[in-house]
């Protein structure tokens, strides 16, 4: 883009500051108040509650219980909750999504792919609720026949339904990466005697993988972040998980269930607060962490991709 | 014999290859399995309650005969306040940093900021709009509370599609336009704006698609389990497709007696977001014919 010094604008403006200019700095500049707006509300609602129950509590009690006569606000089991869900549909939702990326990168004719992919794409457009919906009617009985147990309303149903929320960014974002690695890559492996299979797993992959990392990190931070699905089919049970069979309540699931019923200005109201607080941290980190590796890994790539042009 | 060490390892490539790619083809249309059940099952469980009377009509003998004419009504109220928040805001952000900053820290941060809004979960912007427009601003439980936070949750995508759009004008346009005297403003409005524009529309409405689904964020902003009439303004709460598809599902006393109406809804909501799809795709191949941008 060019840049025009302020001295040659032409005639009448020269004078006056460039108001569209301001206004859209003005704009743009408060996306980051946005953020930090966001943050800050986290926080200062949430001092309250930290005010009188000191934080360590908070992260390291297991009983969460605040309606109780004995109010109980340890996150530490709702924590364990998001943590056997989010690992579950990772286990599920990587794998599967880096496949289904290769395929559709390396593997699919054109004709094939262009019908598969929008396909895929939609199920990115179907609401959570509606998956969680699902979840309940074709899911949990079919996993509650699996395991034994009387309902199918646990970490593993949810972990199913997050792997299901998550697939679209992992799969999109994979395919970005995969596409972006050079051709001549491949053509020098398939030059040597390399499988088609060989070529993609030794070398597109290995140098998609800062790409690949981020895409899993995102995938990460929207099944961490879910909510609707986890709500309707983890079985609503804040304690500590033995099995992936075992009924679970995460943060994001807490929030939902019970802000709508404390009294505003509450105790109570409050924790809900500083578990958002938590939330939001967790999900920050991932995403910058994500962010970093992305732009590390690039920068580190960038010369050698120039010596191989 | 090394002939044959050779065949051998060359045979054994051929079955990992075929093995492998067997593999990475089953991924996929495991997923697109996922997919089609999902349609499938909706299709199956909804279309039965499809009817004239069940757009049209108020739900009765709580929630479990009637319509759902309030949930209708209720989403598209909330996403037009999404769209007529998120778009403006949206596009001036991506008119600034794409046609005014220069690679700043300032420009940079800002940038860091919108990915991590992408990043925040649907559940913190609810609490956020709980204390920022239902208590904070004194707005209540309203279509305009739950509109503006979905608005802020939107608002990552609106600035992503618009700056996609802006930058598929070609920089001589602009460089022609300032080269004949024109303003940076006068070149925005003129040249780059019109240009743009099919891309801006098309991304912003599957962004804002995509927030008519959310479910979570209205849960305190002003969702309604039931109401007994419609919203006769913005500042009153309202019933919601996805909201009611969760009560319908959860939270309802006879929940086996109402899943037919929960298929029924889903199956409304899913068509509203494909139909607006569709509309996005048709406005972009019409404005795309009508400027003969063919690079567009």
């Amino acid at each position: 883009m060019i840049r025009i010094p302020s001295g040659h604008t032409p005639g009448k403006t020269r004078r006056l500051p460039d108001m569209a200019a301001v206004f859209f700095r003005l704009v743009g500049g408060s996306v980051i108040l946005i953020l930090t707006g966001i943050l800050l509300l986290l926080v200062t609602e949430s001092l309250p509650f930290f005010a009188n129950s000191p934080a360590a509590d908070f992260l390291t009690g297991e009983r969460w219980n605040p309606t109780s006569a004995q109010p109980g606000y340890g996150i530490l089991s709702l924590i364990a909750g998001t943590l056997i869900t989010t690992l579950g549909a990772m286990l599920i939702a990587v794998p599967l999504g880096i496949m289904a990326a290769l395929w559709l990168t390396e593997a699919a004719r054109p004709a094939v792919r262009e019908w598969v992919k929008p396909a895929i794409e939609l199920l990115s457009a179907v609401p959570s609720v509606v998956i969680g919906f699902l979840g309940i009617t074709l899911l949990a009985p079919a996993v509650a026949a699996l395991s034994g147990r009387p309902n199918g309303l646990n970490a593993a149903s949810g972990s199913v339904l997050l792997a299901i929320m998550a697939l679209p960014t992992i799969i999109s974002m994979t395919e970005d990466a995969l596409r972006s690695v050079p051709a001549s890559l491949r053509e020098a492996s398939l030059a040597l005697g390399a499988s088609r299979w060989e070529t993609m797993t030794r070398v597109v992959l290995p140098a998609a993988r800062p790409g690949v990392f981020a895409a899993v990190m995102l995938g990460l931070g929207r099944a961490i972040g879910e909510t609707m699905t986890v709500l309707m089919i983890a079985g609503n049970t804040p304690s500590i998980p033995g099995s992936f069979f075992d009924p679970v309540r995460t943060l994001t699931a807490t929030i939902a269930i019970e802000l709508g019923e404390v009294p505003m200005g509450s105790v109570h109201y409050h924790a809900l607060f500083a578990v958002g607080l938590a939330l939001f941290v967790i999900t920050f980190l991932i995403n910058l962490a994500a962010d970093l590796v992305m732009r590390r890994q690039a920068r580190l790539l960038a010369p050698r991709r120039e010596k191989q042009s | 014999m090394s002939q044959r060490i050779h065949d051998t390892r060359r045979s054994k490539q051929i079955r990992r290859d075929r093995l492998g790619r067997g593999l990475i083809a089953l991924a996929a249309g495991l997923v697109l399995a996922i997919m089609l059940l999902i349609i499938v099952d909706l299709v199956a469980g909804g279309a039965s309650v499809l009817s004239w009377e069940f757009l049209t009509a108020m739900p009765r003998a709580r929630l479990t005969a009637g319509g759902i004419l309030p949930c209708i009504v209720g989403t598209i109220a909330v996403t037009l306040v999404t769209t007529l928040f998120a778009i403006p805001f949206g596009l001036a952000t991506a008119i600034y940093l794409n046609e005014y900053a220069r690679d700043t820290w300032g420009t940079r941060l800002i940038r860091l900021a919108i990915r991590n809004l992408a990043g925040v979960p649907s559940i913190v912007y609810g609490i956020f709009g709980v204390a920022l427009f239902v208590n904070g601003l004194s707005l209540g439980t309203s279509i305009i509370s739950a509109g503006l936070t979905l608005g802020l949750l939107t608002i990552p995508w609106t600035i992503t599609a618009s700056e996609e759009a802006l930058r598929s004008v070609p920089p001589a346009w602009r460089e022609a336009s300032l080269a004949l005297g024109a303003s940076r403003w006068k070149t925005i409005r003129s040249i780059v704006l019109p240009r743009a524009v099919p891309g801006i529309i098309t991304g912003g409405i599957l962004g804002i698609t995509r927030a008519a689904g959310e479910t979570a964020p209205l849960l305190f902003t002003g969702a309604a389990f039931s109401l007994p009439g419609l919203p006769q303004s913005v500042f009153e709460p309202f019933m919601a497709l996805p909201y009611h598809i969760y009560v319908l599902a959860t939270q309802h006393e006879k929940i086996n007696a109402v899943r037919p109406l929960a298929y029924g809804t889903a199956l409304v909501l899913i068509g509203m977001i494909l139909a607006l799809s569709l509309v996005a795709i048709i406005i972009r191949a019409r404005l795309r014919k009508r400027h003969g941008g063919a690079s567009l």
